[in-house]
């Protein structure tokens, strides 16, 4: 065998043998710049091939072509751990006969490898690649850093397709997948769209409110005992998250703490801290923006994580089981602390868990920061829509108005009081919210289930029901 | 006094209201909408009648589209697109 190299995708599918009901993956790191799935789904259309299921590590608004093919029944079941608006909205009205299933980015490699959601066949978007499927995310004109995602992907299906718009010599050095697990390699004219990739910046907020409430986070994370030598940290790309980690930083700096690591999805602020020597590393599962796919490229503290490194419940341990602090956002909390991430306020997927249940069940201290309401919709409810993760798992609620925290923690209460942060019951900041909005009237829901929310450990957390037409 | 010309108030920035307010001659004619109809449409339409009735509007049209104002917001666009629509 010289190489690996077939003449078109559709000769690679043929190869791997995909037939009419298996399973095909992909991963997300492309994310709304993504052009593999797409094409990969439009030419599975073409061979006359029906009934698959599309296990995806994320969907994105680029990949509503789908919609297509679940109309034709050429996709009768999709997997995933986040869908965002456009996919959402349609599943949500009922397009498909079977439920979504949601996984977190956890579970789903979990599942993956416990042969409980086995893979017919997986395409890899590679932005390099050899000609033997030796592949990396952090070279070529359509880079995003980490393919940490891909790896369960890569490692457990029956066949694994690499494609790719960046065919390098053999051997390609620095690989990240390495040739071992690939079959077939294809190279096409764009994996995808550089502009959705990756941000060129992520920019913490100017909303004063936003500004506020991550101090408050920052104050939080400096009283919770947890902030010294060997702290580990994550937070979300959200503006008042970014905003929290650089409060956070400029904290760290003045007191002088070396923390340990940073993880999850990275951005150009975590780069900053590693940089400047709140962290030892960073443990990078995906990247956001183009500093972080600079980072990784160039640093060798900065880390690629597969998802199963990063937060499967089943590997003998993960990242997530190490972290000190991880700061989250919420469409909704519920005065049992449970939180919503999956639908919005009028019942419509719009999201999903990925690392947010993982993290929550791993870190020392899990805090959600939301304003007390958004577009007049209280934030904190007597019961969300969906549980995306269990009360049990989230600590504290950091709102502008004032700080929750969950009264199983009666000792990081005590702390926080302490140090003089305006801490309130959870039920106060529902009737703060709702004396300035009013009491919104509880949304219709239809009796059909469109998706099933798996927990982390497989069992089924919650389920989310069709909205009916007006 | 009636609504004499068309008028408009507010913006469609999230968190605010669009009123647009024009001459009527068969009583309160209101379309909205709103990004939490569900949640507060049949009490964003009594505010809004409520706030005619009190500056003595009988007959006008409106058009409001809603991004999510909370009551005080929506009370200001409202009289101030009745203000202007009445050439105040």
């Amino acid at each position: 065998m010289n190489n690996k190299v077939v003449s078109s995708l559709r000769e690679a599918i043929e190869l791997t043998g995909l037939k009419s009901g298996m399973t095909v993956s992909f991963h997300h790191h492309l994310r709304n710049g993504d052009y593999v799935l797409n094409m990969v789904m439009a030419e599975i259309a073409r061979m006359g091939i029906r009934d698959l299921t599309v296990n995806a590590s994320s969907l994105f608004d680029i990949h509503a072509p789908l919609l297509q093919h679940i109309e034709n029944h050429v996709v009768t079941k999709i997997q995933t751990d986040y869908m965002s608006g456009v996919l959402g909205k349609a599943i949500s009205r009922g397009i498909m006969e079977t439920p979504v299933e949601f996984r977190t980015h956890g579970g789903r490699p979990s599942d993956i490898e416990l042969g409980r959601t086995p893979i017919d066949v997986a395409f890899i978007a590679a932005p390099a690649a050899d000609g033997m499927g030796n592949c990396s995310g952090k070279y070529g004109k359509s880079a995003c850093g980490s393919l940490g995602y891909a790896y369960p992907d890569a490692m457990n299906a029956k066949k694994v397709v690499v494609i790719t718009d960046n065919l390098v010599p053999y051997p390609l050095l620095d690989w990240s997948i390495p040739e071992t697990y690939v079959d077939y390699v294809v190279t096409v004219d764009a994996i995808g769209d550089p502009n959705g990739i990756v941000s060129g910046t992520t920019k913490i907020t100017r909303d004063p409110v936003g500004l506020v409430m991550a101090d408050r986070a920052a104050q939080v994370i400096r009283h919770s005992g947890l902030l010294k030598d060997g702290f580990s940290f994550q937070t979300g790309a959200g503006g008042a998250s970014l905003a929290a980690a650089k409060f956070l930083k400029d904290i760290m700096l003045k007191e002088n703490i070396h923390g340990s690591f940073g993880s999850g999805g990275i951005t150009g602020y975590m780069v900053d801290m590693l940089n400047e020597g709140c962290f030892q590393s960073l443990m990078d599962v995906q990247c956001f923006d183009l500093k972080a796919v600079e980072s990784i490229r160039t640093n060798p503290r900065h880390q690629e994580i597969s998802a199963s490194h990063y937060a499967s419940p089943s590997a003998r341990s993960a990242v997530v089981d190490s972290l000190d602090v991880v700061i989250l956002g919420a469409t909704e909390v519920d005065t049992d602390f449970n939180v919503n991430v999956h639908t919005d306020s009028n019942g419509y997927i719009m999201g999903g868990s990925g690392g947010h249940s993982d993290t929550a069940a791993g870190a020392r201290l899990s805090m959600i920061i939301a304003p007390l309401f958004r577009a007049r919709l209280p934030i904190v409810t007597d019961r969300v829509n969906c549980i995306s993760t269990p009360g049990r798992d989230i600590d504290v609620l950091v709102t502008q108005a004032g700080i929750a925290v969950n009264p199983k923690d009666a000792e990081l209460r005590q702390r926080l009081v302490d140090a003089g942060l305006p801490i309130v019951d959870i039920h106060e900041l529902k009737e703060l919210a709702e004396r300035t909005t009013g009491a919104p009237t509880h949304i219709a829901k239809g009796d059909r289930v469109v998706a099933n929310v798996i927990y982390r450990d497989g069992t089924l957390l919650d389920t989310i029901r069709n909205v009916p037409a007006k | 006094m009636d609504i004499i010309k068309k008028a408009s108030a507010g913006t469609l920035e999230s968190s605010d209201v669009y009123v647009e307010i024009e001459p009527g001659t068969q009583g309160i004619q209101l379309e909205l909408e709103s990004v939490v109809e569900q949640q507060f449409g049949d009490s964003i339409r009594a505010l809004v009648q409520e706030v005619l009735a009190e500056y003595g509007v009988e007959n006008a049209r409106l058009h409001i589209a809603d991004r999510g104002a909370l009551d005080c917001v929506i009370r200001a666009r409202v009289e101030t697109a009745v203000a202007r629509g009445k050439g105040e």
